[in-house]
């Protein structure tokens, strides 16, 4: 193979499937770097004293430091650096916004692009699941026990962390498959179950850590009984920000509206997709999917996928979608249709309760609000209908009670989130730590995962203290 | 993997199994449910709880075989495993948090319907052991169809069978029988508990209703992770939109849009069609005929 020429101004480019043919597929969109590409990638990192990007990452990865293991081909080496960091770098190289964090400071960027330093943590951790690296070095057995509750990223980064330090961890899942949003959520063409999301939760199994599936706290047991009977030294609540929101327009309970939690759960998990499972899924002809989140993204592309024709329906403009960049540049790509500065104002339906269409509203930005977002304004007498058989809602998910309300003295806010300390994740009750989404409302995997570090440390010095 | 203990066939096409799962066993209450997966491929299944042991360790589900899944399941044996079982999910009947004093003084009537019988089952027996009997119909087609009569029959003070064809006991519909014991043998009944078709469970209260008598009914949607986070099992009740699998199942029957979740409930009927002919058409025992 030929050497690549490097510019240090500009990125190595990263291969991709093709728009026309992957809209049809639900393989992964970007192939990533082969090994070539990331030693000529990490080659451009200056390996800056101060570090600015480290700053940056929600769990302080040593950025230069694995960068320059890859530029001298010692990919082992790299990935033991980032197991130091992160239990789920294949998946975070992929889903980071990393364009708002580590990349955001990178000196580079400056005067050109960026490093591509999400891409080079996931050449790394790729590398290190096909050449299966070790990477399960834990301290000698303490003999405690601390329950994690939930194996979305905050609770495999506290159960993962915990277990290097010596603890014995079990992970209490509700859904029949670890990997929370990771595996329910986020699809296949973006994060890949079999090749990247499976290895990583192994290699939780490697350091020791049980997990135990098909158990929902608060109902098949309660954190009372983990904390008493059972014996657990210390708990953390990692159990996300799962409920589906819906607008509360007429129409909205017709035959042929889905949340997208439900339309990704049908197909991530439940691989509806694949002719030979059980589970069915109805993508529609014409789909209307309404909010502009990186969910709303995944659902239109899904949709697509599966036949359809998308629209994305937002109320704000295109400058203020709050999907990553790249998943709407993809989405674009592939032929999703952007139909914003639109609100839905109600679902119609046909005589069997089927919806035959969605009337609208367009909109137009006002003044800004005390957040300083421009307030979306209803422009009078704009009604029209748009015409689909299927509305998708993506209007963001909050925590579910069934914790919260099964606890005694655990504190939760107005919007149903855990009161918990922004550093360390304890909450009202001691003993009891919490962190992710359940705390936050929904936000990303990665602050999820700094979330379960932080309160992984405070886990430790609470039941040494004790 | 959660081993099969027992199967009975209780009536054509329906069928009962004892499941090892002692967490789901230990915490299970009357009125909540399960959710089943077969195997790797399989869908998960919403199933509502009809007998625990909490000494064994196991939890009593009947199931009919109607559609490709529960067909498939049907061919399921002693001593095999399926892959999931998750539970218990759901709120517990609204009495188990009463005060019982209160409860032995209200006359409750629970009308079953064919193999809504199941799950009438373990909430009858709540009540008889804590002192408290109620009278209870089984509707079902005809006497083969009727399930659990010396079950029930155990833990009730009056059981009145009722079948379609007057093949056993009261000809008639439910409904009709209902009328027949507040109208004509001058029964007087506080509450209402009806399980069965989302059809039959609108008629009855159609009838309590006018007769003022409170209603309380368990729906049974269309369910995926039954876990409150994806909204498929939503209804209507009051006005208000609920998530019958950690709102419900049961609700106050009067204010349930039955129309709209009976329409939602034929949301997947095509796929479904498609999926049991194909499993019949490959099946190795029922399609080869």
């Amino acid at each position: 193979m030929s050497e690549i020429k490097v510019d240090k101004m500009k990125r190595v480019p990263v291969r991709e499937q093709d728009a026309k043919v992957r809209a049809t597929n639900f393989e992964e969109v970007c192939y990533g770097y082969n090994e070539e590409e990331a030693v000529a990638e990490a080659s451009r990192c200056l390996g800056c004293k101060h570090k600015p990007c480290v700053s940056m990452c929600p769990v302080s990865i040593d950025i230069p430091g694995f960068i320059k293991h890859v530029a001298e081909k010692e990919f082992e080496l790299a990935a033991k650096e980032l197991a130091k960091y992160t239990a789920l770098p294949a998946v975070c190289g992929r889903v980071c916004p990393q364009e708002l964090q580590c990349e955001s400071k990178c000196v580079l960027g400056i005067k050109g692009e960026a490093v591509s330093i999400g891409k080079l943590e996931r050449f790394v951790a790729d590398w290190a699941t096909k050449n299966n690296v070790d990477l399960s070095q834990t301290a000698p057995k303490n003999g405690k026990k601390v329950a994690v509750i939930g194996s979305g990223p905050a609770g495999v980064t506290c159960a993962g962390d915990l277990a290097k330090m010596g603890y014995e961890i079990t992970v209490f899942e509700a859904l029949h498959e670890p990997g929370g949003v990771l595996l329910y959520g986020i699809p296949e063409f973006r994060l890949p179950k079999e090749d990247v999301v499976k290895p990583e939760l192994q290699n939780l199994e490697k350091l020791g850590v049980k997990i135990e599936t098909n158990v929902i706290v608060g109902r098949t047991i309660t954190i009372d009984q983990l904390l008493g009977e059972e014996g657990f030294d210390a708990v953390f609540i990692g159990s996300g920000a799962g409920l589906p929101k819906f607008m509360g327009i007429d129409g909205e309970n017709l035959n042929g509206v889905f949340s997208a939690n439900e339309v990704l759960t049908r197909n991530n998990l439940m691989k509806a997709f694949k002719e030979d499972y059980d589970t069915p899924i109805r993508p529609g002809k014409k789909v209307a999917v309404v909010g502009g989140g990186n969910v709303a993204m995944d659902a239109a592309r899904t949709a697509l996928r599966l036949g359809a024709e998308v629209h994305v329906v937002y109320r704000r403009s295109d400058a203020e979608l709050p999907a990553r960049a790249e998943e709407v540049h993809h989405a674009k790509e592939e032929g999703v249709i952007f139909d914003v500065l639109t609100n839905p104002v109600e679902i119609l339906g046909d005589e069997n309760g089927w919806v035959k269409g969605m009337k609208c509203v367009k909109m137009e930005l006002g003044e800004a609000d005390e957040s300083g977002r421009r307030r979306p304004q209803v422009i009078e007498g704009s009604e029209f209908i748009l015409d689909v058989d299927t509305v998708i809602m993506s209007l963001g998910t909050s925590p579910n009670p069934l914790i919260t309300d099964t606890t005694k003295g655990l504190d939760v806010n107005k919007w149903g989130c855990i009161v918990a300390d922004e550093a360390d994740g304890q909450t009202s009750r001691e003993g009891i730590f919490a962190g992710g989404d359940a705390v936050t409302g929904a936000a990303t995997v990665i602050l999820a995962m700094g979330a379960g570090k932080a309160a992984a440390q405070a886990i430790d010095k609470y039941v040494k203290s004790k | 993997m959660f081993k099969i203990v027992e199967k009975k066939v209780l009536a054509p096409s329906i069928f009962l199994m004892d499941i090892e799962a002692p967490r789901v066993a230990k915490s299970a209450q009357p009125g909540q449910f399960i959710i089943l997966r077969m195997d790797e491929k399989g869908e998960r299944l919403p199933l509502t709880i009809c007998d625990y042991d909490r000494e064994k360790g196991t939890v009593t589900i009947v199931v009919q075989a109607i559609g490709c899944s529960t067909r498939r399941m049907a061919d399921f044996n002693v001593g095999d495993y399926f892959a999931d079982f998750v539970g218990p999910l759901g709120r517990e009947s609204e009495f188990i948090h009463e005060n019982i004093e209160d409860v032995k003084k209200k006359k409750v009537l629970f009308v079953a319907g064919g193999v809504g019988t199941a799950p009438v089952y373990p909430q009858v027996k709540w009540l008889h052991e804590n002192g408290v009997d109620v009278d209870v119909i089984i509707g079902a087609k005809n006497k083969e169809m009727l399930i659990m009569e010396d079950e029930m029959k155990a833990v009730c003070a009056n059981l009145y069978p009722a079948t379609d064809d007057g093949s056993y006991g009261y000809k008639g519909l439910v409904t009709d029988l209902i009328k027949d014991l507040v109208q004509n043998q001058g029964k007087q009944y506080d509450e209402v508990i009806a399980i069965g078709p989302m059809i039959m469970m609108k008629f009855v209260c159609k009838l309590t209703e006018e007769l003022g008598i409170k209603t309380i009914v368990s729906l049974n949607p269309v369910m995926v992770d039954g876990t409150g986070m994806c909204g498929a099992c939503r209804v209507t009740v009051g006005g208000e939109t609920k998530f019958a699998c950690v709102d419900g199942p049961e609700f106050d029957g009067h204010t349930v849009d039955f129309d709209e979740a009976m329409k939602r409930q034929g949301l997947y009927k095509d796929e479904e069609c498609q999926k049991t002919e194909s499993y019949e058409k490959n099946c190795k025992i029922g399609g080869a005929k």
